[in-house]
C-alpha cells in the first residue's frame, strides 16, 4: 500500500506543466478565439514531440506504454490551462482503442494526427472535422472512417474550443474493426476528464487568489475579507477531497471490475463538481469583472459545464456507484477490496 | 502508487480482527460522558486493549506503544469500527497530547506520562479554551508564575471535554504581562490538585461531556511543562494539527456509518422519498473520499512529509460529511427519527444521538470558520 507518486511520474507532470505554461496562456487562447481556431498546430507539434500523445499507446503501435496514472497527471495539467487541443480524447481514449483493434493502422503512423471517437454515450463528436480518422460504434462493433466519408453537422458549443459535430454515416462506407471495448473507452474518458476537472478547479481558485490579493475595496485587499476567503477555502476543500479519488481511480481502472467503475464514476462526479464550484467562486470573487469576457474565469466554467455532462451525466455515474454500494459488501475494510468475480 | 495491501498488512488485519472478535464487549457500554460508571467501563476497556497490546499502535514500544506505521494504524481502525468496539475515552491523551509529547517531551516526561496514558490508568482532558478565548486561543488569560522549581497556575478554563471524570488536564498558560502568542506555556495539571475546581456543563444531549475548570493558586512542578517556557503556542498548533487531521477522526468511523446508512435505505426505500437515494450514495462517496485522502496523507507522512495546513481541509470535510450523513438517516426514518433509544418504537441505530453529536463537529477543534481562514491564509496565501 503506497499512495504516493514516483519521482518519474512527478517529473513527467512537471514537463507537461512547463510546456503548457509556456504555450497555452490566456493570450494564446484569445488569439485563437479571434481567429475562430480550436487547434494550434505549433503547440500540438510540441505536445507530440514531448511524447505526451504516445503515453498510452503500446510499443507495437509506436507508443511508450505508460499507465493511466501517468496520463491522469498530464490531463490534470491540460485542465489547468484549459488546453484546446483534443489530447485527452485522442491520445487518452481514441488512439489506444484503435491501437487495441488495429495496432498497425495508418492513422496511428502519423504522430501529429488526432483520432476522434463517436462513443454511444455522447450525442456529438468532438473535433471530428480535424481528425485523421473517426471511430464509430454500431452494435458493439467499431468502424473507422475519415471525415470525408461521413456527413458532419457543426454544433456550436458555449466553450469556444469545443468543436462538436453530429455525425451521419453509413456502415457500408466504413472500415469494420470488430468488437471494441467501449466500456474501457468510457472509463478512460471519464477518468481523464475528471483529472482535467481538477486542473480547471485549481486554476479557477488560483486566478481568484491572485485577483483577491491585488484588488482593493474599503481600503484593503478583498482577499483579507472573511467572506471572500471562505468562498475560496471551500473550493479548495472540494479539490483536496476530489484529488485522491481521481488518483485512486487511475490506479484501479485496470482492474476493470465494479469497484473500479464506481471509483471512476466517483472521480468524474466530484472533480467536475469541484471545477464548477471553483469556477463559480472565482467569478464571484472577481465581481462584475468576473462576469466579463475579458477575465479568463469564464473559460474554466464553460469547460467544466461541458465536461460534467459528457461521457456520462452525474446521474449515470451515480447509478454506477449505487450499483457497487447496494450489491457489494461495503464498509471500511472494503475500500481497496476487489469483488470476487467481475460483474 | 500501489493500492493493494501487502501480505503482511493482510495478516495484520486478520490478527486484529480475530482479537477484536474475541474481546469487544457484547453489550453496549454506557456513554463515557453520561455517568461515572460509563466512564469507568470505558477505562476498563482501555486496559483490555492494552493487555492485548492494541492500545497505542503508532507509539514507540518503550513508551507503551507498538511501533507500527500509519497504514497499520488505519487497518486497525477499520477493524476496530467494523467490530463495533467502544469509543476511546482517553482519546484526548492518546491522539492529541500523546503525539505532541512524543515530539516535544523529554525522555523523562515521556516515561512518566505516556505508558499510563496508553493503559488508561490516567485519562486526560483538554484545557485550552477560556470564556474569552475559544477560536481566538491566543487570547487566553490563565497565568503561570514560576516559583522556585514550581509553577503557580491561576485562571478559568471552559469547554474542557472529559474533565468531569478525567484525571489530568493539559492547558495553555501565559506568563503575566505577555500578550497574544508570546509567553504561553503548555502545562499539565492533575484535576484533583488543591485549588482545582471542576464544574460539569451539560451538553445539548444532556451528557456532562464538558466542564469549566477554575484554578486558584494551583502548584505544579516545572517538570509538567511541555517544551520550553513560551513555546506553548507553537506546540499547541502542532497538537491542533493532530486534532483536525487524521489522528482524531479515522475514516473507518464514517465508512461504518455510511454502510449502516445504506442498509437503512435498503430497508426503507419502498416508503421513503426516492430522492434520498442520491444522498445515501453521496454519504458513501464522502466517506470513501475521506478514507482515500487519509491513506494518501498517511503514505506521504511515511515517506517523510510533515502535516501542514491541509489538516484544516480534513476538519471541514469530516464535520460536514458527518452532518450530511446523519441528516440523511433522519430523513429516511421520518417521524421515527426524533425518538430516543428508550422509546419502544425507536430505531435500533441511535441516529438522532449521532446527529446531535455531529452538530458539534463544525465547532470543536477550531470552528470551521477559523479552519477556512487558515486554508485561505496558509494554503492559498491570502492576506490576513
Amino acid at each position: 500500500m503506497d499512495f504516493t507518486l514516483s519521482d518519474e511520474q512527478m517529473m513527467f507532470a512537471e514537463t507537461a506543466r512547463t510546456l503548457f505554461a509556456d504555450s497555452c496562456t490566456p493570450d494564446h487562447w484569445r488569439k485563437m478565439m479571434e481567429a475562430g481556431a480550436a487547434h494550434d498546430d505549433a503547440r500540438w507539434a510540441s505536445i507530440v514531440e514531448t511524447g505526451l500523445s504516445l503515453m498510452l499507446l503500446p510499443e507495437s503501435a509506436g507508443g511508450i506504454d505508460l499507465s493511466e496514472i501517468d496520463f491522469t497527471l498530464i490531463a490534470q495539467e491540460a485542465g489547468y490551462v484549459a488546453l484546446p487541443e483534443p489530447l485527452v480524447e485522442s491520445a487518452g481514449v481514441a488512439a489506444p482503442m484503435l491501437a487495441a483493434l488495429a495496432p498497425g493502422h495508418a492513422a496511428l503512423a502519423d504522430p501529429l494526427a488526432t483520432i476522434a471517437i463517436a462513443h454511444p454515450i455522447n450525442p456529438f463528436v468532438a473535433n471530428a472535422d480535424s481528425a485523421a480518422a473517426i471511430l464509430l460504434e454500431k452494435e458493439g462493433e467499431a468502424y473507422l472512417v475519415t471525415p470525408d466519408q461521413v456527413t458532419l453537422t457543426a454544433q456550436a458549443s458555449i466553450d469556444p474550443f469545443r468543436r462538436l459535430f453530429r455525425v451521419e454515416w453509413d456502415a457500408a462506407n466504413a472500415t469494420p474493426l470488430g468488437k471494441a471495448d467501449w466500456d474501457l473507452a468510457l472509463d478512460r474518458a471519464a477518468l481523464f476528464n475528471a483529472a482535467m476537472g481538477l486542473g480547471l478547479a485549481q486554476r479557477a481558485v488560483d486566478l481568484a487568489v491572485d485577483y483577491a490579493k491585488e484588488r482593493q475595496q474599503f481600503g484593503k485587499p478583498i482577499g483579507s475579507y472573511q467572506a471572500v476567503k471562505h468562498h475560496l477555502a471551500s473550493a479548495q476543500v472540494a479539490i483536496e477531497f476530489a484529488r485522491p479519488v481521481v488518483m485512486a481511480a487511475a490506479a484501479e481502472i485496470g482492474h476493470r471490475d465494479m469497484q473500479a467503475r464506481a471509483r471512476v464514476s466517483h472521480a468524474k462526479i466530484v472533480a467536475l463538481e469541484a471545477a464548477d464550484k471553483a469556477a463559480r467562486a472565482s467569478i464571484q470573487v472577481h465581481g462584475a469583472m468576473g462576469y466579463s469576457w475579458e477575465v479568463d474565469a469564464h473559460l474554466f466554467l464553460k469547460r467544466a459545464l461541458a465536461l460534467s455532462r459528457n461521457w456520462g451525466t452525474p446521474a449515470f455515474h451515480r447509478a454506477r456507484i449505487a450499483q457497487r454500494l447496494f450489491t457489494q459488501p461495503n464498509g471500511p475494510e472494503q475500500t481497496f477490496a476487489r469483488e470476487s468475480k467481475n460483474a | 502508487m500501489d493500492l493493494t495491501y501487502t501480505p503482511e498488512q493482510q495478516a495484520f488485519r486478520a490478527e486484529a480482527r480475530a482479537w477484536l472478535e474475541a474481546h469487544v464487549p457484547t453489550a453496549t457500554l454506557e456513554h463515557f460522558d453520561a455517568t461515572r460508571e460509563g466512564f469507568e467501563a470505558h477505562r476498563a476497556w482501555e486496559k483490555t486493549l492494552k493487555s492485548g497490546d492494541w492500545g497505542m499502535l503508532t507509539w514507540p514500544v518503550e513508551y507503551g506503544g507498538r511501533g507500527l506505521d500509519l497504514i497499520q494504524w488505519l487497518i486497525f481502525e477499520e477493524e476496530y469500527y467494523r467490530a463495533g468496539a467502544p469509543g476511546r475515552v482517553n482519546q484526548n491523551g492518546i491522539f492529541l497530547l500523546g503525539p505532541t509529547l512524543i515530539e516535544y517531551g523529554t525522555h523523562a516526561q515521556k516515561q512518566r506520562f505516556l505508558p499510563s496514558m496508553a493503559s488508561g490508568k490516567e485519562i486526560w482532558a483538554q484545557a485550552w479554551s477560556e470564556p474569552q478565548a475559544g477560536s481566538d486561543l491566543a487570547g487566553v488569560r490563565a497565568t503561570c508564575v514560576a516559583d522556585g522549581e514550581d509553577y503557580i497556575l491561576n485562571g478559568h478554563k471552559i469547554w474542557s471535554s472529559r474533565a468531569v471524570f478525567a484525571d489530568w488536564a493539559f492547558g495553555l498558560f501565559r506568563t503575566p504581562g505577555t500578550e497574544r502568542h508570546k509567553g504561553m506555556s503548555l502545562i499539565f495539571f492533575p484535576l484533583d490538585a488543591p485549588g482545582v475546581t471542576v464544574n460539569a456543563i451539560k451538553k445539548i444531549n444532556g451528557h456532562v461531556g464538558f466542564a469549566e475548570i477554575f484554578l486558584e493558586n494551583v502548584r505544579v512542578p516545572a517538570f509538567n511543562r511541555l517544551g520550553d517556557e513560551g513555546q506553548g503556542w507553537h506546540i499547541c498548533m502542532a497538537t491542533a494539527g493532530f486534532e483536525r487531521g487524521l489522528m482524531l477522526r479515522s475514516p473507518a468511523r464514517y465508512q461504518v456509518a455510511a454502510a449502516k446508512l445504506a442498509a437503512l435505505w435498503q430497508a426503507h426505500k419502498e416508503t421513503a422519498d426516492p430522492a434520498l437515494e442520491a444522498d445515501v450514495v453521496r454519504a458513501h462517496m464522502n466517506a470513501e473520499a475521506y478514507a482515500l485522502n487519509i491513506y494518501q496523507t498517511a503514505s506521504r507522512l511515511m515517506a517523510g512529509a510533515k502535516i501542514g495546513p491541509e489538516a484544516s481541509t480534513n476538519k471541514i470535510f469530516w464535520s460536514e460529511l458527518d452532518i450530511h450523513l446523519t441528516q440523511t438517516a433522519l430523513s429516511i426514518l421520518g417521524p421515527v427519527a426524533e425518538l430516543t433509544q428508550d422509546a419502544p418504537d425507536a430505531n435500533p441505530v441511535d441516529w438522532i444521538d449521532d446527529h446531535i453529536f455531529a452538530l458539534a463537529g463544525p465547532i470543536y477543534a477550531g470552528s470551521n470558520e477559523i479552519q477556512r481562514n487558515i486554508i485561505a491564509e496558509r494554503m492559498l496565501g491570502l492576506p490576513r
